[in-house]
C-alpha cells in the first residue's frame, strides 16, 4: 500500500499510547493510518524525560551513580559499568583484575535477565501470554541472585569507579553455575513451545526488514544491527573490561527480519552464559576495589566510553574543567537510535506488523526519554 | 382453550429461566476453569482467596460487575451502545432450545435443528458490530470490523464440515443425528470434518489464536474497549454461552451427544456424558488460548480459504460419493 | 508458501502446534512456583540495601558516630541531614539529629561507604507504605533506641 492509492480523505490519525498495552511504557505513536495500513508512524517522545544529562552537570560526579541505574531498567548494571569505566578512563584508576571479572559476570547475567524479559513481552505483544512467566521464572532466579550480592533487585548500583561494591562470595558462584545448568535445560523447552510455533514464526518471518544500510543511516546497534548481519559488538570491536580473554561468539542474522533479530537475542543468552561460565572458571582472587581518593576532581579534558548494554551500544561522554562537577554529560543511550527507524521500517505496514516489529526492537522508554 | 395453552406456556417460562440461568452459570463455570486453568499452565496457583480454592471468586466479581457504573462516552451513539451488550444475549439463548442434552431432556426437537442454531449463532456478529460502530472509537471499530470478516469467511468451513454429518444421516434433527451414532461416533468416520469444525468454532467465537476482534497488544480491547461494569460482562456473558453452544454442537454431532458407557443415573448418565463432554472441549479451547500467539489477519483469511475450505469441500464431496455408493 | 510445499508446510505447522501443546500440558502438571505473598513471604536476603539506619558498635554498645558529616556530603540527593552538639567532658561532638528524608533517598549507598566509623548501615525493612510524606522523614536516632 503506497500512499499513491490512499486518497488524502480515507486517512485518519490514530493514537497509539502514551498508553498502550504494547507501547512497553510511555512512548506514544501517531499513527498516520488508511484501513489497517500504517502509512506514517511518529513516535513522540519525553513523558519520561528526567534530565539525567543535566542532573550528572549539576553534583560531584559519585552522585550520579544511582541515576545510571534508573535509565534502563531492565539492563543497569551495563550502565553502571558504563559510567564508572568513563571515570577510571579519565582519573587513571586501575582496575583490580577480581573487580574486573566480577563485573563482567553480573553484566552478562543482567543480559540474560533483559533478554529474557523482553522475550516473554515480544510473545505477548503477539498475543500469547504464558511464555513472559516461563521467562519470568528464569529471570527471577537472576534478580536473586543479583540481589544477594548487589543488595537491589532492579536498579543496581552495585559498580564504583575502580571496582565494585562488594566482592561475591562462594554462594554467588554456586547459585551462578546452578543457573547456568538451570537455564540451558529450559532453552529446550522454549524452543519447542515458542521458536518453533508456525503461529509465531509466520507473524515475525519477514516483517520489519531492517537491511545494514538503514542500520548505518540510523545509528542502529546491538541486536537490531546484528540481526541485519553486522558484526557489530562493542564487546569485540572496542574491547572494554576483561572480555577479550573469553571466547565467544557474535550470532548475526541474515535477512534483518524480526525473527532475525529474535534468534540474534536468543542465540547471545547461550554466549552470555559461557562468558559467565569462563569468567567463573578463572575467577582470580584479591581486592574488589582499587585505591581510589574520596575526593577526586576530575582532570580537565573530555573522554568517552562505550559499553555493549542488551540493547545496543551505550556511550558516555564527559568533558571536565576540572572541578568534582562534569561540565557536561552526554549519553548515547542504543534504544533511542533503534526507535528512529521505525517511521521508515513501519511504512505501510499491517497495525499487526508494527506491534511486532517495535516489539522486536526492544525498546525501553526510560532509556529513550532520559 | 386455555387449558391446552396453559402447559405449554409454562413450560416456556420454565425452559426460558432456565436456559437463562444456566447461561449466567456457564460464565462462571468457565469464568473459573479458565482462570484456573491458565494459572496452572503458567504454574501459578490462580483463584485462592474467596472460598475454597478460590471457587466464589467468580461470584463476587459478578457482583462487583454488577454494581459498577456503566460509563457511556459523550460522542458515542448513546441508544446503540447500550443496546448492543442486551442483543448480544439473544443470540446466544435461543439456540439452547434445540440442544439436546440427553435422551428426553430437549426444549425443542425441532427437524432443522442444525439449521436454527446456525442461523441465530450468525447474528452474533451484528451485535459486535453494533458495540464497535456505537462506541465512536477507533480501536472499538477496528475490532467490528475484523469480527465482521472473520466471522463470515469461517462459517462457510463450518457450514460443510457439518453439511458432511447431515448428508450422512439425512436429518437436521439434532436428537436424529445423535440416535444416527448408537455404533460408532462420527469424529472417527469424518476426523477432517470435526477438526475443521473446531477450527472454524474458534474463530466464530473469537477466541485466542484467532482473538483479532479483541487482540488486546494491538486494540486494546476490541470491539468493547468503551464498555464497563454490566455492558461489559454481557459481552462476556455471551462469548462463554457461545463457546458452549459451539461445544454442545461438535458433541453433538461428532461426539455421539449424550451417549456414553451407561452410568447408575438412568435417565440422567446422559445428561452427565453430555456435559462432561461439552466442558472437555471447552477446556480443550482454553488450553489453546493460553498456549499460541495470535494469528495476523490476512493469515487468518489464508488459513481459512487455503486450507480449511478446500479439505472442507473435499470432504464433502468424499462424503457425498460414499453415502451414495454404499 | 514458496520455499515448502502445500501439505509438507500444513504437516511441519500442525506438528508445532501439537508439540506446544505438549509443554503447556507438562507445565501444568508441574507445582507452582510463585510465592503467595501475604500469605506465605520469601527471605530476604542479609545483603539486601534498604534506607539506612544507625548501628551500634558491637563492643561499646553506643553508636560510633562522630558528625563529621560526611554522609550528608555524600549524598546525592541531600536527604540527610547530621546534628550534633559540643558537651563538657566529652571528647568530639554527640550526634543530636540524625533524620533520613526517605523520599527522596535512592539507595545508592553512597554514605554508608563513606562512613568512616561505619556508623550507618543498610535496613531490611522492604514493604513499607504511608499516606503521608510525613511518615518517609525518619528519624534514626528514635529508631536505634526504639531496636535497643
Amino acid at each position: 500500500m503506497s500512499e499513491a492509492q490512499a486518497p488524502l480523505h480515507h486517512r485518519f490519525h490514530l493514537n497509539m499510547g502514551p498508553q498502550h498495552p504494547s507501547t512497553h511504557g510511555v512512548l506514544r505513536v501517531i499513527l498516520e493510518m488508511d484501513g489497517e495500513y500504517v502509512l506514517n508512524p511518529q513516535p513522540v517522545l519525553g513523558y519520561g524525560h528526567r534530565m539525567q544529562e543535566k542532573m550528572a552537570e549539576a553534583r560531584a560526579w559519585p552522585g550520579f551513580y544511582p541515576n545510571t541505574a534508573r535509565m534502563d531498567y531492565a539492563g543497569a548494571l551495563h550502565y553502571n559499568h558504563g559510567y564508572c569505566a568513563l571515570i577510571e578512563r579519565l582519573a587513571g584508576i586501575e582496575v583490580p583484575p577480581r573487580a574486573e571479572y566480577i563485573r563482567v559476570i553480573t553484566s552478562e547475567l543482567n543480559r540474560i535477565a533483559s533478554h529474557l524479559l523482553w522475550y516473554g513481552a515480544l510473545l505477548l505483544d503477539l498475543g500469547a501470554f504464558t511464555p513472559i512467566l516461563y521467562t519470568f521464572d528464569d529471570r527471577e532466579q537472576i534478580l536473586d541472585i543479583l540481589e544477594d550480592i548487589t543488595g537491589s533487585r532492579l536498579t543496581y548500583c552495585y559498580f564504583r569507579a575502580g571496582g565494585v561494591s562488594r566482592d561475591i562470595d562462594d554462594k554467588f558462584v554456586e547459585r551462578t553455575r546452578a543457573f547456568i545448568t538451570r537455564l540451558r535445560s529450559r532453552f529446550p523447552m522454549l524452543e519447542k513451545l515458542v521458536n518453533g510455533n508456525v503461529i509465531f514464526l509466520k507473524r515475525v518471518e519477514g516483517v520489519g526488514i531492517i537491511d545494514k544500510d538503514m542500520c548505518q543511516r540510523y545509528g542502529a546497534t546491538g541486536p537490531v544491527a546484528r540481526g541485519a548481519g553486522v558484526p557489530y559488538d562493542v564487546r569485540r570491536a572496542e574491547p572494554y573490561s576483561v572480555y577479550p580473554e573469553f571466547d565467544f561468539e557474535i550470532p548475526v542474522g541474515e535477512n534483518g527480519d524480526s525473527l532475525d533479530r529474535f534468534l540474534v537475542r536468543f542465540k547471545e543468552m547461550e554466549q552470555s552464559l559461557r562468558i559467565i561460565e569462563q569468567a567463573l572458571d578463572r575467577l582470580p582472587d584479591g581486592p574488589v576495589m582499587a585505591k581510589v581518593p574520596k575526593k577526586l576532581k576530575l582532570s580537565p579534558g573530555d573522554v568517552s566510553f562505550a559499553v555493549e548494554a542488551a540493547r545496543g551500544e551505550l556511550t558516555y561522554y564527559l568533558i571536565s574543567d576540572g572541578t568534582e562537577v562534569p561540565y557536561r554529560m552526554r549519553i548515547r543511550v542504543p534504544s533511542y537510535s533503534n526507535l528512529s527507524v521505525l517511521p521508515e521500517l513501519c511504512h505501510g505496514m499491517l497495525l499487526s506488523d508494527l506491534v511486532a516489529a517495535m516489539g522486536s526492537l526492544d525498546l525501553v522508554i526510560p532509556e529513550i526519554d532520559r | 382453550m386455555m387449558e391446552s395453552l396453559m402447559p405449554e406456556l409454562i413450560r416456556m417460562v420454565v425452559a426460558a429461566v432456565l436456559v437463562v440461568a444456566f447461561v449466567f452459570l456457564n460464565a462462571m463455570i468457565m469464568g473459573y476453569l479458565e482462570r484456573k486453568l491458565s494459572a496452572h499452565i503458567q504454574r501459578r496457583p490462580g483463584l485462592m482467596e474467596v472460598g475454597p480454592h478460590g471457587i466464589l471468586q467468580l461470584l463476587i466479581d459478578g457482583l462487583k460487575l454488577i454494581g459498577k457504573q456503566l460509563v457511556i462516552p459523550e460522542k458515542s451513539d448513546h441508544f446503540l451502545f447500550r443496546l448492543a451488550p442486551v442483543l448480544s444475549f439473544a443470540p446466544v439463548v435461543l439456540p439452547f432450545i434445540v440442544i439436546p442434552f440427553s435422551r428426553k431432556l430437549v426444549i425443542r426437537d425441532l427437524d432443522v435443528g442444525l439449521i436454527f442454531i446456525l442461523a441465530i449463532s450468525s447474528l452474533n456478529v451484528l451485535t459486535i458490530l453494533v458495540a464497535g460502530w456505537s462506541s465512536n472509537n477507533k480501536y472499538s471499530l477496528f475490532g467490528a470490523v475484523r469480527s465482521v470478516a472473520q466471522n463470515i469467511s469461517y462459517e462457510i468451513p463450518m457450514l460443510l464440515s457439518l453439511l458432511a454429518v447431515v448428508l450422512m444421516t439425512g436429518t437436521f434433527s439434532l436428537q436424529g443425528i445423535v440416535a444416527a451414532q448408537g455404533k460408532i461416533w462420527f469424529f472417527l468416520i469424518q476426523p477432517i470434518a470435526f477438526i475443521t469444525y473446531i477450527i472454524a468454532g474458534v474463530a466464530e467465537t473469537n477466541r485466542a489464536p484467532f482473538d483479532l476482534p479483541e487482540a488486546e497488544s494491538e486494540l486494546t480491547a476490541g470491539y468493547h474497549t468503551e464498555y464497563s461494569g454490566m455492558g461489559f460482562s454481557l459481552f462476556m456473558l455471551a462469548e462463554y454461552a457461545n463457546m458452549f453452544i459451539v461445544c454442545s454442537i461438535a458433541t453433538t454431532l461428532f461426539l455421539g451427544g449424550w451417549r456414553g458407557i451407561p452410568l447408575p443415573f438412568g435417565d440422567y448418565s446422559g445428561i452427565i456424558w453430555f456435559f462432561l463432554k461439552v466442558y472437555g472441549l471447552m477446556v480443550f479451547l482454553v488450553w489453546i488460548r493460553w498456549t499460541y500467539p495470535r494469528t495476523r489477519f490476512d493469515q487468518l483469511m489464508n488459513f481459512c480459504w487455503k486450507y480449511l475450505i478446500p479439505f472442507a469441500l473435499v470432504n464433502v464431496l468424499v462424503t457425498a460419493v460414499l453415502v451414495k455408493v454404499l | 508458501m514458496s520455499k515448502k510445499g502445500y501439505f509438507t508446510e500444513l504437516y511441519v505447522g500442525g506438528k508445532s502446534l501439537l508439540v506446544g501443546l505438549g509443554v503447556t500440558f507438562k507445565a501444568c502438571l508441574q507445582p507452582i512456583v510463585t510465592v503467595q505473598y501475604p500469605r506465605e513471604k520469601l527471605d530476604i536476603t542479609p545483603n539486601y540495601r534498604g534506607h539506612i539506619e544507625l548501628r551500634r558498635d558491637p563492643e561499646s554498645g553506643e553508636c560510633p558516630c562522630i558528625v563529621c558529616g560526611m554522609c550528608a556530603r555524600a549524598c546525592p540527593s541531600g536527604c540527610i541531614t547530621v546534628e550534633g552538639e559540643k558537651k563538657e567532658g566529652e571528647k568530639g561532638k554527640t550526634l543530636t539529629v540524625f533524620a533520613l528524608d526517605f523520599t527522596r533517598c535512592s539507595l545508592c549507598g553512597t554514605c554508608v561507604e563513606t562512613c568512616p566509623k561505619g556508623a550507618i548501615d543498610f535496613s531490611q525493612d522492604y514493604n513499607i507504605a504511608g499516606f503521608t510524606r510525613e511518615e518517609f522523614h525518619y528519624d534514626l536516632i528514635r529508631r536505634l533506641e526504639e531496636r535497643g
